[in-house]
C-alpha cells in the first residue's frame, strides 16, 4: 500500500452516561493510503461516524478519546482546539449526510464557501470568488456564476451535496472524510456523486474515507473496505476480496441478508437477533450472540484482528473453519 | 380478475404561491387479491401522495378509487368504518409512528377496542395472538416503544396494522429506517404474513432490490405519472421505459467487478412549477425526439400486459 495519509491505531471513544459508559469505538485500527478510497461500512451505532469525527478532533464532550490518529504526520488526539482548527480544511475536510443542514440558509452558497477560504488564507473577495467558481466547475455544478449567488433552498439535494464537496475541496485537503454523503439522496443522484468522487480521487490524488451502511456503494466506489461492528473493525481488506470472499461471519451474513438486484423473488437469509447495546456489550466477541460459529472461546475472549495475507485482516477465532472460505460468493 | 383495489385516473394538485403543482397526474392501477404490488420512484415523484389518498388521509382532486367494487368517495358512516378495517398502513419510521407513552398492549389493542369493543381477557388474547404473528412474545405486552430496537418496533407497527385483519396493507418504505442486518428479518416476516393470511400489499419504495425480493408487480412513477408497469422480473430484466433503465443502472451492484455498470443519469428532475410540455423525462433522455418534447406519451398497454408511456420504448436488443 502507498504511504498512509490517515492512520488510526487502537482508537477508543467512550461516552460516560448516568451510571454506565457507552463504548462507541473500541480499539479501532485503520489506514487510508494516498489517493486511496477507503470504505468504512457498518450499521447505525457501529461507531463509524464517531471514528470519522475523532479523525478531525470533533468528538463532542463528554466523549473521551484514546489511541492514536495520525493525519499526514500530524497527531490529532490530545491537540488543542487552536491547533486543530488549522488542520481542519487544510489537511482533511468532511462532508455530511444532510447537505441542507450543513449550510446556513441565510447566506448564498458562494459567499459561505468563499468565507471558508478567506478564513484559511489571506486573499481578497475577488480571488476567493475565482477559486470557488473553479471548485464549482470541478464538481460539475451547472452555471457556476449563477449558482454562486443562490441560497441553499434554491438548490436540489444533489446540487447541495456537490456544493458541499466544492466547499470541502477549496482548501485543497489531502483527505476527504465523507460521512454517508449519499444516504439522503435518491439512487440516481447517488450515482452522480459516486462517479464524481471516483473522478476526484483519480485526477487529484485525493484520499477518501467513505462512510456508509450501503454495501453496493462500497462495491461501486472503494479500493479497500473496513467493516465495523459494535465499535470495532471486524474485517478489512481490498473490496473485491472482502465482498467476494468474506472472512468474518458478520461480513458474510451481512452480504447474504441484503437484497441484491437480479436475485429475483427470494427468501433472504436474515441475521438473527439485533445489534448489541453499546452500553452493555456481551462478554467475549460482540457478534457472538448472533453467530452460528460461536464457540466457548468466543463467549470468553474478544478476538483481535489477525492477518490473512493480501492486506486482509479479520477479528475472528473461526476464520479457518468457515465453510464458505474460498467460495466465490458474489455470482 | 376482480381487483381488490382499483385506482382509476386519480390526480392531486397543490395550489402554491408560485402556481399549481401536479403531485399526482392521472394515475391508474389495480391490486388483485393476494398480490404484492410495488410503487417505485424517486423522492418527490408522488408515490407517497398516492398511498395517502388511498387511505383518504388526503383528498384527491380527480379520478376514482374502488375497493372491492365500492367507490370510496361515495361512502360514509358505517361503510367507511368497515373500509378502514380492510385497509391499513405501516409507515416508514417506527420511531415516530408509535406513541411513546403507550404500552405495547395498548398500541396493538387500541384498534381492537375501538372497532370490536374488545375488553379484558378477549382483548388480551387477541393482542397476544397478533404479537405472536410478528414473532414477539407476550412478555413484551407491558413494555413501552423505547425499550425496543428498530426492527422490533416495526414488528409492533405491523402487528397493530394487522390487528383488524385488513385485506390490503399499504407499506410505506417499511424497511428504509431499519438497520441493514434487520431489514431482511422484516422483509421475510412480511412475505410470510402475506402467504399465511392471503393479504395484498401495496408497497411504496425507492429501493429496487427490496422491491425485487418481495413484489409480484411493479409500477414505476416519474414526476407524478406512471411510466411503466408490469411483472417485477420482466420490468427489471427488460425495462422498456428509458427512465426505468436509468433507475436500474443507478443502483450500485454489490459485486465490485460490476462497478463499471454504474451509470448516472444526466441532469435533474424538472421543476414541478414549470413542467416540460411533453414527456417529463425527455430533457434527460438520450432517445428523446421532437415529438417527446411536445406531447407527453400516455401509458399504453402492450400485448403481453405490460404498460409503457414512451414513444421510443427499449426493445429486447436494447435491454
Amino acid at each position: 500500500m502507498s504511504r498512509p495519509m490517515l492512520s488510526v491505531n487502537g482508537l477508543s471513544v467512550d461516552f460516560p452516561e448516568l451510571g454506565r459508559t457507552v463504548q462507541a469505538v473500541r480499539g479501532c485500527d485503520l489506514e487510508v493510503g494516498e489517493g486511496e478510497i477507503m470504505g468504512l461500512v457498518g450499521e447505525s451505532g457501529s461507531g463509524k461516524s464517531v471514528t470519522a469525527m475523532a479523525c478531525l478532533g470533533l468528538v463532542p464532550p463528554p466523549g473521551q478519546v484514546r489511541g492514536e490518529i495520525v493525519l499526514d504526520g500530524f497527531q490529532v488526539v490530545g491537540r488543542k482546539e487552536s491547533e486543530l482548527t488549522r488542520v481542519r480544511g487544510e489537511l482533511a475536510a468532511m462532508i455530511f449526510q444532510n447537505p441542507g443542514k450543513a449550510l446556513n440558509p441565510f447566506f448564498t452558497v458562494g459567499r459561505q464557501i468563499a468565507d471558508v477560504l478567506k478564513h484559511h488564507r489571506a486573499i481578497n473577495d475577488h480571488a476567493a470568488r475565482e477559486i470557488v467558481l473553479g471548485a464549482f466547475r470541478t464538481v460539475h455544478l451547472p452555471d457556476p456564476d449563477i449558482t454562486f449567488e443562490k441560497y441553499p433552498h434554491q438548490l436540489s439535494g444533489g446540487q447541495l451535496q456537490r456544493a458541499m464537496i466544492a466547499m470541502a475541496l477549496t482548501c485543497e485537503p489531502k483527505l476527504l472524510i465523507a460521512d454517508e454523503p449519499t444516504t439522503a439522496l435518491d439512487v440516481t443522484i447517488q450515482a452522480q456523486v459516486v462517479v464524481l468522487l471516483r473522478e476526484l480521487a483519480a485526477t487529484r490524488g485525493l484520499s477518501i474515507l467513505f462512510i456508509t451502511h450501503d454495501l453496493g456503494v462500497i462495491a461501486a466506489l472503494c479500493d479497500r473496505v473496513a467493516v465495523m461492528y459494535a465499535g470495532t473493525v471486524v474485517e478489512q481488506g481490498p473490496v473485491a476480496d472482502v465482498l467476494g470472499r468474506p472472512l468474518h461471519p458478520y461480513t458474510a451474513k451481512l452480504l447474504d441478508s441484503v437484497p441484491k438486484l437480479g436475485m429475483g423473488k427470494a427468501e433472504l437469509t436474515a441475521i438473527p437477533g439485533q445489534v448489541p447495546d453499546m452500553g452493555s456489550l456481551p462478554p467475549g466477541c460482540a457478534f457472538q450472540p448472533r453467530c452460528e460459529r460461536a464457540s466457548e472461546q468466543c463467549r470468553q475472549h474478544d478476538p483481535v484482528a489477525r492477518s490473512f495475507g493480501g492486506g486482509r485482516l479479520a477479528a475472528c477465532f473461526h476464520v479457518e473453519d468457515a465453510p464458505e472460505l474460498g467460495d466465490d460468493r458474489v455470482a | 380478475m376482480d381487483a381488490l383495489l382499483s385506482v382509476d385516473g386519480i390526480s392531486k394538485m397543490y395550489q402554491t404561491r408560485h402556481g399549481v403543482i401536479r403531485a399526482v397526474d392521472n394515475v391508474s392501477f389495480d391490486v388483485a387479491p393476494g398480490e404484492i404490488v410495488a410503487l417505485v420512484g424517486e423522492s418527490g415523484c408522488g408515490k407517497s401522495t398516492v398511498a395517502l389518498t388511498l387511505l383518504r388521509l388526503i383528498a384527491h382532486d380527480g379520478g376514482r378509487v374502488m375497493f372491492e367494487g365500492v367507490d370510496l368517495d361515495a361512502i360514509g358512516g358505517e361503510q367507511e368504518r368497515k373500509l378502514r378495517q380492510d385497509l391499513s398502513i405501516v409507515f416508514q419510521n417506527p420511531y415516530s409512528s408509535l406513541n411513546p407513552r403507550m404500552r405495547i398492549r395498548d398500541i396493538v389493542g387500541e384498534p381492537l377496542r375501538t372497532a370490536y369493543g374488545l375488553r379484558g381477557r378477549a382483548l388480551n388474547d387477541r393482542v397476544r395472538q397478533h404479537l405472536g404473528d410478528v414473532g414477539l412474545g407476550a412478555e413484551h405486552m407491558n413494555r413501552f416503544p423505547h425499550e425496543f430496537s428498530g426492527g422490533q418496533r416495526q414488528r409492533i407497527a405491523i402487528a397493530r396494522a394487522l390487528a383488524l385483519e385488513p385485506k390490503l396493507l399499504i407499506l410505506d418504505e417499511p424497511t428504509a429506517a431499519l438497520d441493514v442486518s434487520v431489514q431482511a428479518q422484516v422483509l421475510n416476516l412480511l412475505r410470510d404474513l402475506q402467504r399465511r393470511l392471503g393479504l395484498s400489499y401495496l408497497m411504496i419504495s425507492h429501493n429496487l432490490a427490496t422491491v425485487e425480493s418481495i413484489a409480484d408487480r411493479v409500477l414505476v412513477m416519474y414526476f407524478g405519472r406512471l411510466v411503466e408497469t408490469g411483472p417485477v422480473s420482466e420490468v427489471f430484466d427488460h425495462p422498456r421505459h428509458p427512465y426505468t433503465r436509468a433507475l436500474l443502472d443507478s443502483v450500485p451492484s454489490i459485486d465490485p467487478r460490476h462497478r463499471d455498470r454504474l451509470k448516472s443519469i444526466e441532469g435533474e428532475l424538472p421543476s414541478p412549477l414549470n413542467p416540460p410540455p411533453g414527456c417529463a423525462f425527455a430533457p434527460r433522455c438520450a432517445r428523446a425526439s421532437a415529438r417527446c418534447n411536445e406531447v407527453a406519451p400516455t401509458l399504453e398497454r402492450h400485448v403481453d400486459g405490460r404498460q409503457v408511456a414512451c414513444y421510443h420504448p427499449l426493445g429486447q436488443d436494447d435491454a
